[in-house]
């Protein structure tokens, strides 16, 4: 059984392992150079941007700056046992978990989650919900496309009576604690029978495995409807419906509206910068907005690493804006970076402050 | 002198390639148990038979995975055993040998295809294929055919599990069989026998022991796999209730939820693949006894 493989496979096998050789000794002598990388490893939301703000510090400063987007949960997992330089997380931290770790969190970019329908005859953003519908209909309790909660918001747009079928991250997942809080904040039920978080108990439905996956479905079946990041519902093929926001408007999903969520956010009185921008006030304010958080140690255990992890963001702040809203990112308001490279003085390592910003 | 330090040396390296192999699955067997004891201890008998799966509550019951695990892989067992016998006859016995090795071949390629590439294959191809043209017309019928017609289901799954353990069972098979001498075949024609006797009454009963083994051990690839099923399967965590509804592998959960999860959500998954572990384990020990209770 195991002879005929043998057989017909050695020669290859030898050229195979040959091939290995030659790909592991050119690696290994590229990788001479000193070891100037800064390492991170979190949230998959944000993991675009941080690319391309890699792309021009290595480009600007000479240094390389890796991030490995696992999810927001493995990223604080993997800064809590150090083998990474920062975290980063869609799902901030609460003061008292950062107190118990030592641990320091400040906001980089803002976006949104949309939900995306595939609805046979209903295009990019002609569908209207409100927060409780979605709610019913993640509930499993609005059942078809025809249903008079739906249809109640939707006059004129002709609805089909296929069932709905709901589709959501089979992951854990930053987008997902947003998503839900939302709808917890919104639909009374959602709190009481499902709650909010990273990962909770859907009542229907069926999981796709990251934004990608969740667009994946939703683009390619008939009748479904998901919560994506919005620059995945830009790509995809489905469309994105509109929510209702606190002011009672129908607001588009983009920089704009994102930007007038974050507008009204009080950073100054959120104690470790623990804040959520669902449902902020404001008629163009899109109803799930949230910034996306870098985690690092307040005392730092590799002085070089944290300065070099402080630097980056730093440069960030001062050059990424642009790149930032090219990839629908709402970049921090200038009051925010301030206030954060002020609290990047209490970063310290052997006592003393590690890194003192140029531009307060 | 050489030669007397050369024999126990080989030995000894012989011997310590075999205890590693031990060493190294007591040791998995060990971590798995430790690591899922919290989860084990603190949900009882409720975490094999519960189908709540909740990680906002931190409550967990693996029913769900459990089923759909050994649903979607006899399934694939039943669809893909046919056809590989099928395909095994076809090739060694009625196939002209100028097309038979082209098709050998490319059954083998089929088997080095990345399980990744079977499900988006199987999400954007033949998941709205499988609910436009199957499961809308039969989701009326109720039943085992019950549930949202979207295509991602264990029926689907099973099916590009069948697709992907095929290659593997039609390669072995074929082997099988043109591992019988030619005098067994010929006395069997010499004796009168049709085709369809010759190959029913001497040649599969000739290596049947085999065949039992092969299947086994596709029936093994069926339960780990992963990626594709997650693809597929539709990663809800209830207990199944029709062919056509959602549901969730052990191999497909882990994958999904292992970085985000919390302690005791890390905790029960290791359980998940302590389960599955076992079952494997199981299958193995079923497809050994099988093998060893029979004699010709």
């Amino acid at each position: 059984m195991v002879s005929w493989w043998a057989e017909a496979n050695f020669g290859m096998l030898r050229k195979f392992l040959a091939l290995v050789l030659l790909t592991a000794l050119a690696a290994c002598s590229q990788g001479d150079k000193p070891a100037t990388a800064v390492s991170g490893a979190g949230a998959t939301f944000p993991a675009t941007i941080y690319s391309r703000w890699a792309e021009g510090y290595r480009r600007d400063v000479g240094v390389s700056f890796n991030y490995q987007a696992m999810g927001s949960g493995a990223g604080v997992k993997q800064i809590q046992k150090k083998t990474v330089d920062f975290g980063a997380s869609d799902k901030p931290l609460k003061p008292e978990v950062l107190d118990k770790y030592g641990l320091y969190q400040f906001p980089t970019v803002m976006g949104g989650v949309v939900p995306i329908v595939n609805v046979k005859g209903v295009a990019q953003g002609q569908m209207k919900l409100t927060g409780a519908v979605l709610g019913d209909i993640f509930l499993g309790k609005v059942k078809t496309w025809n249903d008079p909660a739906i249809v109640a918001l939707n006059p004129g747009l002709a609805l089909p009576a296929t069932p709905i079928t709901v589709v959501h991250r089979a992951d854990g997942s930053g987008t997902t604690f947003l998503f839900t809080t939302y709808l917890a904040s919104q639909n009374p039920q959602w709190a009481s029978d499902v709650g909010a978080s990273d990962a909770v108990k859907w009542p229907t439905g069926l999981g796709g495995k990251g934004n990608d996956g969740v667009a994946a479905f939703v683009g390619r079946i008939d009748g479904t409807i998901g919560y994506v990041e919005f620059a995945y519902a830009e790509k995809s093929d489905a469309s994105y419906a509109l929510l209702q926001n606190g002011a009672g408007q129908y607001p588009v999903p983009g920089s704009a509206s994102f930007g007038a969520a974050a507008a009204s956010a009080d950073w100054e009185h959120a104690p470790g910068n623990y804040l959520l921008l669902l449902n902020q006030p404001g008629q163009n304010a899109w109803p799930i907005t949230g910034a996306t958080f870098i985690i690092i140690y307040k005392e730092q255990y590799s002085p070089a690493r944290g300065l070099a992890v402080l630097k980056f963001f730093d440069w960030a702040y001062s050059n990424g804006d642009e790149a930032a809203n090219e990839l629908h990112f709402v970049p921090m308001p200038p009051e925010v970076k301030a206030m954060v490279r002020k609290q990047w003085t209490q970063i310290t390592a052997d006592g003393k402050p590690l890194y003192v910003p140029a531009q307060p | 002198m050489r030669r007397s330090l050369e024999d126990p040396i080989f030995r000894y390296v012989a011997f310590s390639a075999a205890t590693l192999l031990l060493v190294v699955l007591s040791g998995l067997i060990v971590s798995l148990a430790i690591g899922s004891w919290p989860a084990l201890s603190k949900f009882g008998p409720a975490f094999l038979f519960s189908s709540n799966w909740d990680p906002a509550n931190e409550v967990f019951g693996a029913a769900g995975p459990i089923v759909g695990t050994l649903l979607s892989s006899f399934l694939a067992l039943a669809f893909a055993l046919p056809i590989a016998l099928g395909i095994a006859i076809f090739l060694t016995q009625f196939c002209p040998p100028a097309i038979a090795q082209p098709i050998a071949i490319m059954s083998e390629l089929l088997a080095g295809i990345p399980s990744i590439v079977y499900g988006m294959w199987g999400l954007f191809v033949f998941a709205p294929w499988f609910s436009e043209h199957i499961q809308t017309p039969l989701s009326g019928l109720g039943g085992i055919f019950a549930g949202v017609p979207n295509g991602a289901n264990i029926f689907t799954a099973s099916v590009i599990l069948a697709i992907m353990i095929l290659p593997y069972m039609a390669a072995v098979f074929r082997e099988l069989f043109r591992s019988i001498p030619p005098q067994v075949r010929e006395a069997a024609f010499g004796m009168g026998a049709t085709p369809l006797e010759a190959v029913t009454r001497v040649l599969i009963p000739y290596v049947k022991k085999g065949m039992v083994g092969a299947t086994m051990l596709g029936f093994g690839r069926a339960l780990g796999e992963t990626m594709a099923v997650t693809f597929i399967i539709g990663n809800s965590h209830g207990f199944p209730t029709s062919l056509f509804s959602s549901g969730s592998t052990l191999a497909s959960t882990i994958a999904n939820e292992f970085a985000e999860a919390g302690v005791m959500h890390t905790s029960a998954l290791l359980g998940l693949g302590l389960v599955l572990f076992l079952i494997t384990f199981g299958v193995l020990a079923i497809a050994r006894w099988l093998l060893s209770s029979q004699r010709y």
